[in-house]
C-alpha cells in the first residue's frame, strides 16, 4: 500500500484502491465512522498513518468526521472523509453548509453505497446529497479509477475551492481488479497558518459564489479524462454509464455481438453534468439506455438536458422498467435491458430444479452474548402481564427483530434511534399506556448518536429501560476501535471512556449483568423493568468472534451426552437446536438426539445451563486436542470488515 | 498465460466464517502476478453470521471483467457446502462446468427450527452432477481436522482444485503462494491441507 513503484500492477480491493489513491495524493487528515461497504478504507488507513506522516482517526460519527475534516483544510490540510450512505445523511447539515462556505484545502468525501443492502438495513443513493448542497461528484467504473480518481478530487476541490464527493458502491468496495501503481510524494506539503482574514463561514450571500464554482467545475468536467466514449460518430442507441454498470454493459454488448452500431457513454464525473459532451453524442440519438446504482439520478438529469435542447429521445432506465426500480445492477438484468435495446434475443435459461432449496437465514454467531440477552429479553417480556414494547436500533442486535433474536422488537428506525422512539412512548405510559417500554443500543452506538437521547430521557424522566449491550467492540463492521475501547485507528492507547459512570453522571438509574450468568441477570432484568423511570441495564460480555480471533483455541469442549439426551421425547420440543437457536448447536437427524458441531461451537457453554435434561456437556479441553493453531492465526476470513 | 475461456469464470461458495473469500483473493492474486487482467467480486454482507457467501474471480487476457459472472456462465464452481454449492450451480453453471465441493451438510437454522427441510444428500449430490461436465466431491473440512484444524478446509479444497484439468493454476503455482502468505505453524498446516486435499482428488479421479 505504500510501496513507491510506479506503473507495478496489483490485484486490489476497491477499498484499497482508494487508500492507495489517497497516500498519493499526500493527505494530511483522514477521519471515518464504520460502515460497511467502505469500513476497511480508515483501518488501513490508520495504520500507514505514521509511516505516511499523516493522521487518521476513527471519530465518534460521522458528523464529527467531516467537521473536524473541515477544520484541517482551513489549514490548508488535504482532508479525507469516508461515510457509508447513512452516514452522509447523517453529516447533511454540516455537508450543505460546508458546500455554502467552501474550502481551503482539498476535501474530499467517499461515500459508499449499499445497493440491494447487502449489510445495511436501506438502500439509498448518496448522489442525491451532491445535487442538493450543490457540490461536484465522481464515481469510478473500475478499481484502477477508484485510485485514480482520489488525486483527481483532491486537485478539482483545491482549484475551486468546493467539497468534491465520490460516490462508491459495494461492487467497487468489495470487488478487486488490477491497478496500475502511480508515483507517491516525497513528503506532504506544508501546512498554511490561517490568517486573519481567512473565511469558512456559512452565510447566505455565498450562495451565489457556490454555483459560479459549479458552472467552473462544468467546464472543467467537458475536458475531464474520466468520460468515454466509444462506438459510431452519430448513434441512433446509446448507452450511457456510469459506476459498475460500465463493466455490465460493455461485456453485454460483446456478449450480444452489438458493440459496432451501439454508443457506449461511460460517465465519471457525474455532477454538474457536462452537458455540451453528453449531447455530443446523444443529438442523433432516438432511444438511450441510462446504467446506474439505486435511482434514475442521470436518467432524470440526462432526461431534463434532452428536453431543455428539444431533442425527441426515449429513454430506458430504472424509471421506465427496462431495469428493475430496485436492488443492484448485475449482469443478467443488464444484459436483458441491452438485448431489449437493441432487439436481440437472450440466451436460453435452463428450467430449474425440481428439488425446494432451504435459505439460509442470518443469525446471531455461535457464542454471540447478544443471543443469550434475547433471550431473557423475551422471557421476561412474556411474564409480564401486557406484552411489553421493544425499539430496535442498528447494530449486530438489528437481527433480534428476526428468528435469531426470537423477533425481539416491534420498531427501528436508523442508528441511534432506539432512545428517542422509546422515550416518545415512554411518556405515553404516564397517559394510559399500559406497556414497559425497552430499547436497546450496543458500545459504539452509544457514543455515536445514543447520548443526546439518554440526557433527553433522563432530563425528561420517561418510564423507560435502556439496555447497553456492550461487547467492547464495533463488532458489525468489524470490531474498530470506538471510545470505550482505549484504542485509537492509530494504533495509540488512550484511556478509554468508561460508559457506567457517564450513565452514572447524566443521572439514570444504572445496573450491570453478564448476560451468560442467565439467572442472575434475569433478576437483574426483571427489577429494572420493575422500576420507573429512566433505567440503564449493561449487558456486558465482549464478542464472542473477537474473542475467538484473540485466543489461541477454545476453552472448553461442548457435547451432547446423547445416552441422557431424550430427543424427540423430552418435552423441551428440542429447546437447544430449535429455540435457542445458536448455529453450535445442531441436530442428528441419524438417532434423533442434539449434537453441537464442533466445528462452529466457541464453547461458551450457556445451552448447556439450558438443557432441561443437563445432557449438554462442558468439559475443560486438552492440550492434545489442540494442536497447530497458534495465537491470533487467522486461517480464513481476510480479516477486517464483516458486515 | 493460456486460457481455457476468456474470461474464465470461477465461482467461490459456501457459508460466512468458512475462509472462501481468502480462497477466491488467492486464486486472484496468483492469476493477476501472472499478468492477466482479473477481477473478484465478493458477496458477503452475511459472513460469520451463517448466511450464503461467493466469490466471483474473472480472468482475462483482454479486458477488465466486471466483478460478476452471467448467469449460466462458470466454468469452475468451488463449494463448501452442497446445499450452497446446488444453489450456485443453478444459477451459474453453464455447458462446460467442473465443480468441485465439500459434501458436508451445515444445516440452515430454518432447518434445524423444522420450518424448512433440508433435500437428501443423494438428491442434492445427484443434481449439482447433472449441472456439471465433472463433479468432484471432496470431504475438506474432515481432511482439514485431520490435517489438524477445521479451518484448512478451504486450502484442502484449493488442494483438490489444482488437480482439476480445467484449474488455470497448477498445484505447484498455489503452493508457492500458500508459502508467501502464510509463516510457521499456520504454513505447515495449510501445506498439508493442500496436500491432502490434491491426494483426494487425484483418488476421487480428478479429470
Amino acid at each position: 500500500m505504500t510501496a513507491n513503484a510506479p506503473g507495478q500492477v496489483c490485484l486490489m480491493q476497491g477499498n484499497e484502491a482508494i487508500v492507495r489513491g489517497a497516500v498519493e495524493a499526500g493527505i494530511h487528515f483522514a477521519a471515518s465512522y464504520p460502515g460497511s461497504p467502505s469500513s476497511q478504507i480508515l483501518g488501513m488507513l490508520g495504520k500507514i498513518a505514521r509511516e505516511r506522516n499523516f493522521y487518521a482517526e476513527w471519530s465518534t460519527n460521522e458528523v464529527c468526521a467531516l467537521q473536524a475534516c473541515c477544520g484541517a483544510s482551513l489549514a490548508g490540510a488535504r482532508a479525507l472523509c469516508v461515510v457509508k450512505q447513512n452516514g452522509l445523511l447523517c453529516t447533511a447539515d454540516a455537508l450543505h453548509c460546508a458546500a455554502q462556505h467552501g474550502v481551503k484545502g482539498g476535501l474530499v468525501i467517499v461515500s459508499s453505497d449499499d445497493p440491494s443492502a447487502h449489510s445495511s438495513t436501506n438502500e439509498f443513493d448518496s448522489r442525491w446529497q451532491a445535487l442538493s448542497a450543490g457540490i461536484p461528484l465522481l464515481e469510478p467504473t473500475t478499481m484502477q479509477e477508484a485510485k485514480d480518481m482520489i488525486p483527481y478530487a483532491f486537485e478539482l476541490s483545491e482549484a475551486v475551492g468546493q467539497i468534491v464527493l465520490v460516490r462508491l458502491t459495494t461492487r467497487v468496495c468489495h470487488g478487486r481488479g488490477n491497478v496500475a501503481l502511480g508515483a507517491l510524494p516525497e513528503k506532504p506539503r506544508a501546512l498554511e497558518r490561517v490568517k486573519e482574514w481567512d473565511r469558512m463561514v456559512c452565510v447566505c450571500y455565498m450562495h451565489g459564489p457556490a454555483l459560479q464554482k459549479l458552472e467552473e467545475l462544468r467546464q472543467r468536467f467537458e475536458v475531464s479524462p474520466f468520460n468515454h466514449y466509444d462506438g459510431p460518430e452519430a448513434p441512433r442507441r446509446l448507452v450511457i454509464a456510469g459506476g459498475t454498470g460500465c463493466l455490465y454493459g460493455q461485456e453485454a454488448l460483446r456478449r450480444l455481438n452489438a458493440g459496432a452500431e451501439t454508443g457506449f457513454l461511460a460517465l465519471g464525473t457525474l455532477w454538474p453534468l457536462p452537458e455540451a459532451y453528453i449531447l455530443k453524442h446523444l443529438r442523433a440519438a432516438e432511444e438511450v439506455l441510462i446504467l446506474e446504482e439505486v435511482d434514475p439520478f442521470l436518467e432524470q438529469a440526462i432526461q431534463a438536458l434532452a428536453g431543455r435542447e428539444g431533442l425527441r429521445v426515449r429513454f430506458l432506465g430504472r424509471s421506465g422498467g427496462a431495469l428493475p426500480r430496485i436492488g443492484e445492477l448485475d449482469p443478467d438484468n443488464v444484459t436483458a435491458a441491452i438485448a431489449r435495446l437493441i432487439g436481440a434475443s437472450l440466451p436460453e435459461k435452463r428450467p430449474a430444479g425440481e428439488l425446494e432449496l432451504p435459505v439460509r437465514e442470518m443469525s446471531f454467531c455461535a457464542g454471540c452474548p447478544h443471543r443469550a440477552t434475547f433471550y431473557l429479553l423475551k422471557r421476561a417480556m412474556r411474564q409480564e402481564k401486557h406484552p411489553g414494547v421493544v425499539v430496535g436500533d442498528i447494530g449486530c442486535y438489528f437481527m433480534a427483530g428476526q428468528s435469531a433474536g426470537q423477533y425481539a422488537y416491534q420498531v427501528c428506525n436508523c442508528m441511534g434511534s432506539g432512545v428517542n422512539v422509546a422515550e416518545g412512548l415512554g411518556q405515553l405510559t404516564n397517559y394510559g399506556l399500559d406497556q414497559k417500554v425497552v430499547t436497546m443500543c450496543g458500545d459504539s452506538t452509544f457514543f455515536h448518536t445514543i447520548l443526546p437521547g439518554l440526557v433527553n430521557a433522563t432530563y425528561h424522566n420517561a418510564n423507560m429501560l435502556l439496555i447497553v449491550l456492550d461487547n467492547s467492540a464495533t463488532a458489525m463492521t468489524g470490531f474498530q476501535p470506538h471510545p470505550g475501547t482505549g484504542l485509537t485507528a492509530m494504533g495509540e492507547a488512550v484511556k478509554p471512556m468508561d460508559i457506567p459512570k457517564i450513565l452514572d453522571a447524566v443521572g439514570c438509574k444504572v445496573e450491570v449483568a453478564d448476560p451468560f450468568d442467565v439467572v442472575e441477570a434475569e433478576k437483574t432484568l426483571r427489577r429494572l423493568l420493575d422500576q420507573p423511570g429512566m433505567n440503564v441495564l449493561i449487558m456486558r460480555q465482549p464478542c464472542a468472534t473477537l474473542k475467538a480471533k484473540e485466543r489461541s483455541r477454545k476453552p472448553v469442549r461442548v457435547y451432547v451426552d446423547q445416552s441422557v439426551c431424550l430427543g424427540d421425547g423430552c418435552g423441551c420440543d428440542k429447546y437447544c437446536s430449535r429455540v435457542w437457536g445458536c448455529p453450535g448447536n445442531t441436530w442428528d437427524f441419524r438417532n434423533n438426539k442434539a449434537q453441537i458441531d464442533p466445528v462452529t461451537c466457541v464453547g461458551c457453554g450457556v445451552c448447556a445451563k439450558l438443557c432441561p435434561s443437563g445432557a449438554i456437556r462442558v468439559e475443560e479441553e486438552s492440550e492434545e486436542r489442540n494442536r497447530c493453531v497458534p495465537a491470533g492465526a487467522d486461517l480464513t476470513t481476510k480479516g477486517g470488515e464483516e458486515a | 498465460m493460456t486460457l481455457r475461456f476468456d474470461p474464465l469464470n470461477i465461482v467461490v461458495c459456501g457459508i460466512g466464517g468458512q475462509g472462501n473469500v481468502l480462497a477466491a483473493e488467492i486464486l486472484g492474486s496468483a492469476m493477476c502476478d501472472r499478468g492477466c487482467r482479473v477481477a473478484v467480486g465478493e458477496t458477503y454482507g452475511a459472513s460469520q453470521r451463517g448466511g450464503s457467501v461467493m466469490s466471483h474471480v474473472r480472468v482475462s487476457n483482454q479486458w477488465d471483467p466486471s466483478v460478476l459472472i452471467p448467469a449460466g456462465e462458470a466454468h469452475i464452481i468451488i463449494g463448501f457446502e452442497p446445499l450452497e454449492t446446488l444453489r450456485i450451480a443453478r444459477k451459474y453453471a453453464g455447458a462446460e462446468t467442473v465443480t468441485v465441493y465439500d459434501p458436508r451438510p451445515v444445516y440452515p437454522l430454518g432447518v434445524l427450527q423444522g420450518i424448512q427441510t433440508y433435500p437428501p444428500l443423494e438428491d442434492l449430490q445427484a443434481e449439482i452432477q447433472s449441472l456439471s461436465s465433472v463433479a468432484l466431491a471432496i470431504p475438506a473440512a474432515d481432511i482439514a481436522m485431520e490435517a489438524g484444524d477445521s479451518k484448512a478446509a478451504n486450502i484442502a479444497l484449493l488442494g483438490a482444485f489444482s488437480q482439476l484439468a480445467a484449474a488455470p493454476l497448477s498445484g505447484e503455482d498455489l503452493e508457492k503462494i500458500l508459502a508467501q502468505r502464510f509463516r510457521g505453524g499456520v504454513l505447515e498446516l495449510n501445506r498439508r491441507a493442500f496436500a491432502m486435499g490434491r491426494e483426494a482428488a487425484r483418488k476421487g479421479g480428478a479429470v
